[in-house]
């Protein structure tokens, strides 16, 4: 069997703080990998790993077999094959949408202007914001910069999509709107890694849950197993404490 | 989406009520700035008309007709300033933008150049501006260089952007500085390499953010081109200094004063208006 991303022995920490300790985790292709926890254990910085937005203290990480966490190999050509959304949007607020989605098909896959609007219209059709194309992002609700966001990160065409808490930001009325976008490409068979709060979407969409507690995964199964039928008594409390706040 | 606004809305009597107060509160105010201004501003020029040498001040200072007499000398030296203001201040945009990226700039083959900039900045925003004008002025022609000017003008201009770049290129890295990792982030994130991160995304942000103190600096820049005068440039300090000196009646100073005045004014309005503006485009943008 081979993987699409594997961690291994994942060590990462901030000063004094361990934020990842001796972390390991295969994704497969087509499938998506939901990362649960409270805030603090780890989920962000693991996704900003793999991206090599933060660099490792220890351990491997390989994207299809090519070690990726090796300090000669060539950063952009990693995230070229990797698409990012980040809790924040972080749209380019002095482009358009569609600026902000053919920026890198045009500067980093060196796509003629045509080809990249194109693709990036026929994205934004299908995602029912081609009306927003020539707007500027803060004259967009929150939930369409999200979209716009993911758009982004799929018209470089990534291999593996990481998706760090992408509805936080959003309102209850918003969030849905997103997550069907991820949904969709689910069924797509984009394989993707996502921290998430949202334990009904995990439940839909996950392959495999891993429960992150102090920069490890205590637990991982499939949704049913780790969210509805928890062996670790830290899950089990996690999810109790989910559930009182309403979110299951 | 909001309700449109019903046009057959008439305001209630107690809105009327409330219109009718606002307009008398608002009366009293004016009335109140004017008995104030009139008192502070009136006092103040009678102090200055009523003083035991205003005679003699008005004679030496405010000589209307002297004034008018000095004036295309003067103008025609105001002409030299705003030249050197334009063509420095293009020369100072250039290299203050690349004074900017070479400081912010953590490519390690460009490190002797981040720490060439550095020194640069230091010296030149430390030393005193009429300094490095003597310096360049009297020094560099010293060196007898083939090829090298010693019009005054030249060399006074080199002063003036040597010093102003230094300015220009702190505030144009304060503006990199400004803008939030996270851009940053989501641009590496879609393989845009550092360089064109600055480019596309970094860059233009901050230089939109730093238009309205750099407006500021040009408005310094357009007074401080009249320092060069002590070089010998013939512009409107010095034309109105060597009219003083012949008939040792100041009014030229003044006329001089006036102009700068008349050009830098309408343009420190105009670059209030514009920070006000920025400010409020930020607060709407929220977190960005």
């Amino acid at each position: 069997m081979s993987y699409v991303l594997e961690l291994s022995h994942i060590r990462k920490s901030f000063g004094n703080e361990l934020v990842l300790n001796d972390l390991s985790l295969s994704v497969q292709e087509h499938t998506a990998t939901v990362l649960i926890g409270a805030s603090g254990s780890g989920k962000s910085t693991l996704l900003r790993c793999i991206n090599l937005l933060e660099s490792i203290d220890d351990g491997q990480i390989f994207l299809d077999g090519v070690e990726i966490s090796d300090p000669l190999i060539n950063v952009d050509e990693v995230r070229r094959k990797l698409g990012m959304v980040f809790q924040s949007f972080n749209l380019f607020p002095h482009k358009t949408v569609l600026e902000n989605i053919t920026l890198a098909p045009i500067k980093v896959q060196l796509k003629s202007k045509e080809e990249a609007v194109d693709a990036a219209m026929t994205l934004l059709k299908r995602f029912d914001l081609a009306d927003k194309a020539d707007q500027y992002p803060d004259r967009l609700s929150g939930g369409q910069q999200q979209r716009v966001a993911i758009i982004r990160s799929l018209a470089i065409n990534p291999r593996l999509l990481l998706l760090d808490e992408i509805t936080s930001a959003l309102d209850p009325v918003l969030v849905n709107e997103v997550l069907s976008i991820v949904r969709d490409l689910k069924s797509d068979g984009m394989t993707m890694v996502l921290a998430t709060h949202e334990m009904g979407f995990a439940t839909q969409v996950a392959d495999e849950v891993c429960f992150l507690e102090s920069g490890n995964i205590l637990e991982r199964g499939t949704a049913q197993e780790v969210l509805h039928n928890p062996k670790n008594l830290k899950t089990q409390d996690f999810l109790k404490r989910v559930h009182q706040a309403g979110r299951l | 989406m909001s309700e449109r606004i019903n046009s057959a809305w008439s305001p209630s009597s107690r809105e009327k009520e409330r219109a009718q107060a606002r307009k008398r509160i608002s009366r009293k105010q004016a009335v109140v700035a004017a008995v104030s201004s009139i008192i502070v501003i009136g006092s103040l020029l009678t102090i200055v008309v009523t003083s035991p040498g205003w005679a003699v001040v008005k004679k030496t200072f405010f000589d209307i007709n002297y004034g008018r007499e000095v004036f295309p000398t003067v103008i025609s030296g105001l002409w030299i300033n705003l030249q050197l203001t334009f063509i420095g201040g293009a020369c100072i945009g250039v290299i203050a933008l690349g004074l900017a990226l070479m400081r912010t700039t953590k490519s390690p083959a460009l490190t002797p150049f981040r720490f060439l900039a550095t020194a640069y900045v230091d010296i030149f925003r430390g030393a005193p501006l009429i300094l490095i004008i003597l310096l360049v002025g009297f020094g560099v022609p010293a060196l007898r260089l083939h090829g090298i000017s010693s019009n005054v003008i030249f060399l006074g201009t080199v002063a003036v952007v040597l010093t102003y770049s230094a300015y220009v290129a702190e505030v144009i890295r304060s503006g990199i500085l400004s803008i939030h990792p996270s851009q940053r982030a989501a641009a590496r994130s879609l393989g845009l390499t550092s360089g064109q991160t600055m480019r596309y995304v970094v860059l233009p942000q901050a230089i939109r953010r730093v238009v309205p103190p750099l407006l500021n600096d040009f408005v310094s820049l357009l007074k401080d081109t009249g320092l060069v005068s002590i070089l010998g440039v013939t512009d409107a300090v010095r034309a109105a200094q060597i009219n003083a000196s012949r008939t040792f009646n100041y009014t030229p100073y003044v006329v001089a004063a006036i102009l700068f005045l008349l050009i830098t004014i309408p343009m420190t309005r105009y670059t209030d208006r514009a920070i006000r503006q920025r400010t409020n485009a930020q607060n709407a943008e929220g977190a960005i």
